[in-house]
């Protein structure tokens, strides 16, 4: 029964991915690509909560954890280059 | 290491001396010194005379490389003898001419003796070694050191084409030799030239027989200036005269002569052979005399004239290996060519070294070598005019003087050649002694036109630019040493007859010796009228006629096609080279990347396809595969839309981001088939390349940026999809073939027992292959550093730019 509805939520997890995809793909403006790719990150933790269930194994939680802060990181990183045209500054004067 | 060894290598220690006498002795001429040694050599050679007189030899061996059978082997035999008497005898006379002949503070004459030196060692140990790889070493050792003394005086254009000419053209010959050698070697399993000689009957049946001979004819033709070879020749003049009389009539022309009476025994059996040396000897003496009428330039007619004579020798040794096929002495007429070949070898040497040193006087005491502007110098320089006569007259087969008799030995064994009832001879045979006269009467007129060009007719001290008078002593002393050999050898030509000239012929044709017996070598000044006597009388009446009405028909030369020679096609083709493969190179390194990509996917597509076709190696085999789960399916639609997407974007940004997308794919996949080590790094990495992508589309320059759609290219496409397809079938085959079972049980069962850890992967990295991880962490250090450095190593423009550190 769990094994079934962990299978529908895969399913509809793939779904909505798809959905992320085609909006990354056609997305008209980069803001709107960031998103989606912040959301797929976030799609990829329950992808590899529901396969670490599935597969009977805790061994992905620490990639769970890493792509919660990757994703984090990254859409950040986007975030700070759309604003700024840069990610990291340095200091002239140093 | 034997003595005789040392004499090879003596020149060369000696060479290696002369820098610092030429430093430290400044008042003697560096000459004197260099002269002790090819006197020294020259005396300790003939205490070999009465070895070789005995048809004995002697062999000395020292090991070079003996594990490869090569091994320094000197050998005296007759022939090497009679060379190794001709290079330091003439080598002597060469030095003490060149004393006189080379300013002792305008020249460097370092550099030309410690080339002379080098050269004359060479030559020594061409003629003495046995072993074929030695006797390759020092053949090229010679053409590297004749190609020094050719552009002795590099500052001229005219030398270093000369020499560039002659090196192009005898290197090729040596390398064609050094094939030839090795083809000889595979097929009687040694490299010592008497071992294979050895076997000559077992060769001659062998399949790679012609090829072994045609190959190392060619070395012995470019050597010795054979048609079509000989074109290097007349260029080499631009050398200094003593290299000229010393390399170009004397020695090294004639090693190539040498290679083919040494190689006699092993190939004389045979009808190529006989046709080839004897065909292009002939054509080639022809030819060369009949060019030598047309030379304006003294040295010029002496190039062509060394030409034509060295043809005439090979000739000679072409017709001479007829002897072996008759076996009894009594009638072995073809024996009297090699002898014949063997004397006119020593007398050429004598008369052309003569001619050549008279040549040289003759240039520096008057400025200049054009006949066009020397004439009625007799009464000037009559020593230097008696030397000429005695060397040309020599050279044109006049009595009394040893190019008479030696002429008179060709004219023979060339009509007895018409006799010979062997490899077809019976039809083409005339040609022979027919071809012989027509080159002995252009021999005639250039010799006539040596003596009497210069020494005749009218003094025109106005086109001088020295005013002419005779050379001082030293400078006559070795001419007239030759011509006194000349008149020597012509009076008493039984002098050399079984000293000399009966070992070597021995040694050219082995086979047909009787055991502890000799060859019946009697040279007879007079033998009747007969009709050798008779051609030798038309050609001086002929000669005679022609030379007294030169002016008439010397006009008859411009009515050849003068862009027609070899030398046009000598240049043309090297022009031809140069230019074919520059554009060839220019036509595929076109210097964009694309282009070099493209070389490499096609191939590797070909060869892969190609190997796979030939071999039938597609398998596909499913009965190994796992089965297909859904979110498979799904992540690989994923995974390919967003490749696609990378492909088909119009903006930079977008591939970008599809790239990380095709990378988290993949993490995915790892998360799928349980590699959670693989997933975590793969996720990191794949963040941090994305932020460096995304780093340099930032840096990118404005002017470049173009987001246009990218042109489609039917190319790329065709090489992409042919590489994916061709790793597609690799990768099912590779899979579908697995031929042994993984080692991954040894790991599973060890990892915790042996290693003590639970992460196999982790275990597998640090402990059981910790070695590639070293490694790896290297690549990653040396990647780190070279980012650094190129960041902040600026060096161009004086290192203004590091202006932020």
């Amino acid at each position: 029964m769990i094994d079934i509805v962990l299978k529908i939520t895969l399913v509809l997890l793939a779904i909505a991915m798809l959905g992320l995809t085609y909006r990354l793909v056609k997305g008209p403006t980069t803001p709107d690509r960031v998103i989606a790719l912040d959301a797929m990150g976030v799609n990829l933790v329950s992808i590899a909560a529901i396969l670490s269930i599935l597969l009977n194994t805790s061994n992905f939680l620490d990639i769970i954890l890493l792509i919660g802060i990757l994703a984090f990181i990254g859409t950040v990183a986007f975030a700070k280059f759309l604003e700024k045209g840069e990610i990291i500054e340095y200091d002239r004067d140093q | 290491m034997s003595l005789l060894h040392w004499a090879i290598l003596a020149p060369f220690i000696m060479a290696a001396c002369v820098p610092f006498v030429r430093k430290k002795a400044t008042a003697i001429h560096t000459g004197w010194f260099v002269l002790i040694l090819p006197l020294v050599l020259f005396v300790s050679f003939l205490q070999y005379l009465p070895v070789t007189m005995k048809n004995d030899s002697i062999m000395q061996t020292a090991d070079w490389i003996p594990s490869l059978g090569i091994n320094f082997t000197a050998y005296v035999d007759g022939l090497s003898l009679l060379f190794v008497l001709l290079i330091t005898g003439i080598g002597a006379l060469v030095v003490l001419y060149s004393i006189y002949y080379l300013s002792k503070t305008k020249e460097s004459l370092q550099h030309f003796y410690v080339y002379l030196l080098m050269f004359m060692g060479a030559m020594l140990g061409v003629v003495l070694s046995d072993n074929v790889i030695t006797l390759y070493m020092f053949w090229e050792l010679t053409s590297i050191s004749s190609f020094l003394l050719i552009a002795y005086w590099f500052d001229r254009d005219r030398s270093r084409y000369g020499a560039l000419k002659s090196m192009l053209i005898t290197v090729f010959g040596g390398l064609m030799m050094l094939g030839g050698f090795l083809v000889l070697s595979i097929m009687g399993n040694t490299f010592s030239i008497r071992e294979l000689a050895a076997q000559a009957p077992e060769l001659n049946n062998h399949p790679l027989f012609l090829l072994a001979m045609i190959l190392i004819l060619f070395g012995a033709f470019t050597k010795s200036a054979q048609f079509p070879f000989y074109i290097w020749l007349p260029d080499a003049m631009e050398a200094p005269t003593p290299v000229s009389a010393y390399l170009h009539s004397a020695t090294m022309v004639k090693a190539g002569i040498y290679l083919v009476a040494r190689f006699s025994p092993i190939f004389a059996f045979s009808g190529y052979w006989f046709w080839i040396v004897g065909t292009v000897g002939l054509f080639t003496m022809v030819w060369a005399s009949f060019n030598a009428v047309k030379q304006t330039d003294l040295k010029g007619i002496l190039a062509f004239s060394t030409v034509s004579q060295l043809g005439l020798i090979m000739s000679l040794l072409g017709a001479g290996s007829a002897a072996l096929h008759f076996d009894s002495l009594d009638d072995n007429l073809y024996t009297a060519a090699v002898i014949a070949a063997v004397f006119h070898l020593i007398n050429h040497a004598t008369f052309k070294g003569s001619l050549f040193m008279v040549t040289g006087i003759i240039d520096h005491e008057t400025g200049t070598r054009d006949i066009r502007r020397l004439g009625g110098l007799m009464s000037l320089m009559p020593i230097t005019f008696t030397l000429s006569v005695i060397g040309a007259f020599s050279m044109a087969g006049l009595p009394p003087f040893n190019g008479f008799l030696s002429k008179e030995m060709f004219l023979l064994s060339m009509v007895q050649l018409a006799e010979l009832d062997l490899f077809n001879l019976e039809t083409w045979g005339l040609l022979f002694p027919v071809l012989a006269w027509i080159g002995s009467v252009f021999t005639f007129i250039y010799s006539m036109i040596i003596v009497f060009r210069v020494f005749g007719g009218k003094f025109q001290p106005e086109k001088l630019e020295k005013k002419p008078h005779e050379a001082p002593f030293g400078m006559l002393i070795s001419p007239i040493v030759l011509a006194s050999l000349v008149i020597l050898f012509g009076l008493f030509p039984n002098l050399l007859s079984y000293s000399l000239i009966q070992p070597a012929a021995a040694s050219i044709v082995p086979s047909i010796i009787p055991n502890g017996g000799q060859l019946d070598v009697h040279i007879s000044f007079w033998h009747g009228f007969t009709t050798e006597f008779m051609m030798t009388i038309g050609v001086v009446i002929i000669g005679i006629i022609l030379y007294k009405f030169l002016p008439k028909w010397i006009g008859m030369y411009d009515y050849f096609p003068g862009k027609v020679t070899l030398n046009n096609l000598y240049n043309a083709s090297l022009y031809t080279a140069e230019r074919g493969s520059h554009s060839l190179t220019k036509s595929y390194m076109t210097g964009f990347i694309r282009s070099y990509l493209v070389y490499i996917f096609a191939f590797f597509i070909t060869i892969l396809g190609f190997t796979i076709w030939v071999k039938g190696a597609f398998r596909f085999d499913s009965s190994n595969t796992a089965s297909i789960g859904f979110y498979e399916v799904g992540l690989v639609i994923v995974l390919l839309i967003a490749t696609a997407t990378i492909l088909i974007a119009k903006s930079r940004l977008t591939s970008i981001i599809s790239l990380g997308a095709v990378g988290y794919s993949v993490s995915l996949f790892f998360i799928i088939f349980r590699a959670p080590d693989l997933a975590l790094t793969q996720l990191v990495i794949e963040t941090v390349s994305t932020a460096l992508f995304l780093l340099c589309f930032y840096h990118l320059p404005k002017l470049s940026r173009h987001e246009e759609k990218r042109r489609f290219q039917i190319g790329n496409a065709v090489i992409a999809a042919g590489v994916g397809l061709i790793v597609a079938l690799i990768g099912i085959s590779a899979h579908s073939t697995k031929l042994f079972p993984s080692i991954n049980e040894y790991y599973i069962k060890n990892t915790y027992t042996k290693a003590g850890g639970e992460n196999m992967v982790n275990v597998i990295l640090v402990d059981f292959r910790g070695f590639d991880t070293l490694f790896e962490i290297a690549v990653l250090s040396v990647a780190a550093l070279g980012i650094y450095g190129l960041i902040k190593l600026r060096l161009e423009k004086g290192g203004e730019q590091n202006e932020n550190e």
